[in-house]
């Protein structure tokens, strides 16, 4: 178990594309680490940097005290979890499982004991002899894990381990992978494009987007204090509501209407209000209703305001009101800037503490 | 082929795909399941209509001249062809007691075998290393292949021309070593040009196969051996080798096919117009002695025996090697 230290960290392909550039992060012993962000943000490219499968063009990368550069993958103390499982067709599950073992030469009795360990962990006893191929998927899911855990490395990587698995299997996998990385108190690094999966899993999150951080924070944070327009349009589902609105002698003015208090100097602005909180009460900002998203334990309503459109939840118990005014507390508008997409202010959002 | 005597069974020229050895072995092992689709046909002769053209092709060319082979081997016959005795199995205790003929079948199996194993370890081992390559990988692949372009008797013709014994290049280069290079005239010498020869003719065909074969290793399980194993070697042999083993298995039968039969034609270059003593292998052996010779019923009989040396050859193949092959 270790730190992960990035510094700099930059990735430079030899046709001139840049994947990454300036990544600074630390990642603490033991800490389970999620990049997220849309496909072709970098996330992937900057985990296999860290594997060591991809070179890095800029920056050093740090595993423990060790600066892990020029080091090969398989002395980098790693274990990897890949996207489409990666286990090698001709061997049995306990070969798979036992085969980076006993490349390092672990006696024999330890192979055994650490494979049954691991097997027993992921249930897997009963397919220890059968070949991947005769496995489902969430199995052979199962197997990258235990190839992975056996070696007790210094950290996992994994490289979207659930997005080939159906969406039931993922929601139970996702809940195994958090309760075995709390066991055994390994660092991870996590990649995902599936931001309900980078909240659930992680300690922290990283933000990415065009191979830059926009983010570092708790989930909890980045939900209820994204740092720009785009961590708050990314994190939550529906998304953030992004609109444009003034700021007048301290108030939000939004479609002409005084929202609330904004301790931002006069301007246009970015508002962004979450569609959770939103309500509708009998005055306030008015809105014409466009279209209604049944979910069964809730229902988004679509709305416009003057040419804008938003969304909010309702309880579906309460009766859809033939006008609408939607009212926001205070600490729920987030302020951004129009031209860089950065947070303005200090809204006192209460951030809730996380449930250990 | 085309200059062998016709009645020499060859095993197996399937096509490369996978799926078709693999179902091949299966049907070889009487684990042929039903086809996925069946097609209905309104008339029950129309499946032999279509049948028609294969069938044709293999009686005519297959089974009519192996029964030939096999009727004639039981006759003497005069060499102008005008009448035949029937002699029982003498032809075949002529041939299996004759020394020379025995000695060709030892050449031949030599031959096989190195050819055989010299030209798939250097096709892999050109493939793995163009597999590596990046820049410039098209212009290598393009070179090495070249050579699968250039018919036998050609490729044996320019063989000939580097080991001639007054102009040839690599006659010189031994006599820089102080060895009198003789091909043509000293048996050794004449089976070293031979066996080069014939190795290098097919290492591009190995090469293409090999080649395609690794670069059908995904990707992810080359990365998961490369975190996994410490050494190139040990990635090597533990994943990427039996990874190929289908590839592997499928090259070594179309290659020792190739040392026994195909090499006809280089043979035939280096060795006709050459004094006697030479080394041949036992298909060369049948058409000197069929069509040279006008012994037709001894050559017949030795061509029986290689038959059934062949089909014994294949069984041993499919029956013990391919199951230790792990198709993907």
């Amino acid at each position: 178990m270790a730190e992960i230290t990035l510094k700099n960290v930059g990735k430079t392909y030899a046709g001139g594309v840049t994947a990454v550039s300036e990544v600074n992060l630390e990642i603490r012993d033991g800490e389970f680490i999620v990049l997220v962000g849309p496909s072709g943000c970098g996330k992937s490219t900057l985990l296999r940097m860290v594997a060591g499968l991809e070179e890095i063009s800029t920056g050093e990368v740090a595993i423990g005290a060790r600066v892990v550069n020029k080091i090969e993958p398989s002395e980098r103390d790693i274990a990897m979890v890949f996207q489409n499982y990666a286990l090698y067709p001709h061997m049995t599950v306990r070969e798979n499982m036992a085969y980076g073992l006993k490349n390092r030469k672990t006696p024999k009795g330890e192979i055994e004991a650490r494979v049954a360990e691991a097997a027993r962990m992921l249930e897997l006893n009963a397919y220890l002899d059968r070949k991947p191929r005769a496995l489902s998927g969430g199995q052979r899911q199962r197997v990258a894990m235990g190839r992975a855990i056996v070696r007790q490395p210094e950290a996992f990587l994994f490289d979207e381990p659930l997005s080939n698995l159906d969406a039931k299997l993922r929601v139970s996998m996702r809940g195994e992978i958090r309760k075995l990385q709390r066991r055994l108190g390994t660092t991870a690094l996590y990649v995902t494009h599936d931001q309900l999966e980078a909240m659930t899993l992680a300690d922290r999150l990283v933000v990415l987007n065009g191979g830059r951080v926009e983010q570092v924070g708790t989930p909890l944070e980045v939900y209820h204090r994204p740092a720009t327009t785009f961590v708050a349009a990314f994190i939550g589902s529906p998304a953030m509501n992004l609109l444009d609105a003034h700021v007048v002698g301290g108030r939000v003015i939004l479609e002409g209407h005084d929202m609330g208090p904004a301790q931002a100097p006069d301007g246009p602005v970015t508002l962004g209000i979450r569609a959770e909180e939103l309500q509708s009460a009998p005055r306030g900002l008015p809105v014409k209703l466009d279209y209604v998203e049944e979910l069964g334990a809730s229902r988004i309503l679509h709305v416009a305001a003057g040419g804008q459109y938003l969304a909010f939840v309702q309880s579906p118990e309460i009766a859809i009101p033939e006008q609408i005014y939607l009212t926001v507390r205070p600490q729920a508008l987030h302020l951004f800037d129009t031209a860089t997409g950065a947070r303005i202010g200090q809204v006192p959002a209460p951030v809730a503490e996380p449930v250990p | 082929m085309t200059h062998s005597p016709s009645s020499i069974s060859r095993p197996l020229p399937v096509p490369p795909p996978l799926s078709a050895r693999a179902r091949l072995a299966k049907w070889w092992r009487g684990e042929a399941t039903a086809p996925a689709k069946r097609v209905q046909f309104d008339r029950p002769l129309t499946p032999w209509v279509f049948l028609l053209p294969q069938l044709a092709v293999v009686v005519i060319f297959f089974y009519w001249p192996s029964v030939q082979a096999v009727t004639s081997s039981f006759y003497l016959e005069d060499p102008f062809g005008f009448s035949a005795t029937f002699v029982g199995l003498d032809n075949y205790t002529d041939a299996l007691s004759s020394g020379e003929y025995l000695s060709t079948a030892t050449f031949t199996a030599g031959f096989a075998l190195v050819v055989t194993a010299l030209s798939l370890g250097l096709g892999l081992l050109l493939a793995v290393k163009a597999d590596k390559v990046i820049r410039g990988a098209s212009i290598y692949k393009t070179v090495l292949i070249s050579v699968y372009a250039i018919a036998p008797p050609v490729a044996a013709l320019i063989g000939m021309m580097l080991f001639d014994m007054h102009i040839g290049p690599f006659t010189q280069l031994a006599g820089l070593f102080g060895y009198d290079l003789k091909v043509g005239v000293n048996y050794w010498d004449t089976a070293f040009a031979m066996t080069l020869i014939a190795v290098w003719k097919q290492i591009p065909y190995n090469f293409i196969f090999f080649l395609s074969g690794l670069q059908s290793v995904p990707v992810s399980v080359r990365e998961a051996a490369l975190i996994d194993a410490r050494t190139g070697w040990a990635r090597f042999k533990d994943v990427i080798l039996p990874l190929l083993a289908p590839t592997a298995f499928f090259l070594l039968i179309i290659n020792i096919t190739y040392a026994l039969f195909d090499t006809f034609a280089i043979i035939d270059v280096i060795v006709k117009d050459k004094p006697a003593n030479n080394p041949m292998t036992l298909v060369y052996k049948i058409y000197l002695d069929g069509f040279k010779g006008n012994d037709i019923g001894g050559s017949s009989a030795q061509s029986v025996i290689l038959m059934v040396i062949v089909a014994a050859l294949t069984v041993v193949q499919f029956r013990f090697l391919e199951r230790r092959v792990h198709y993907g």
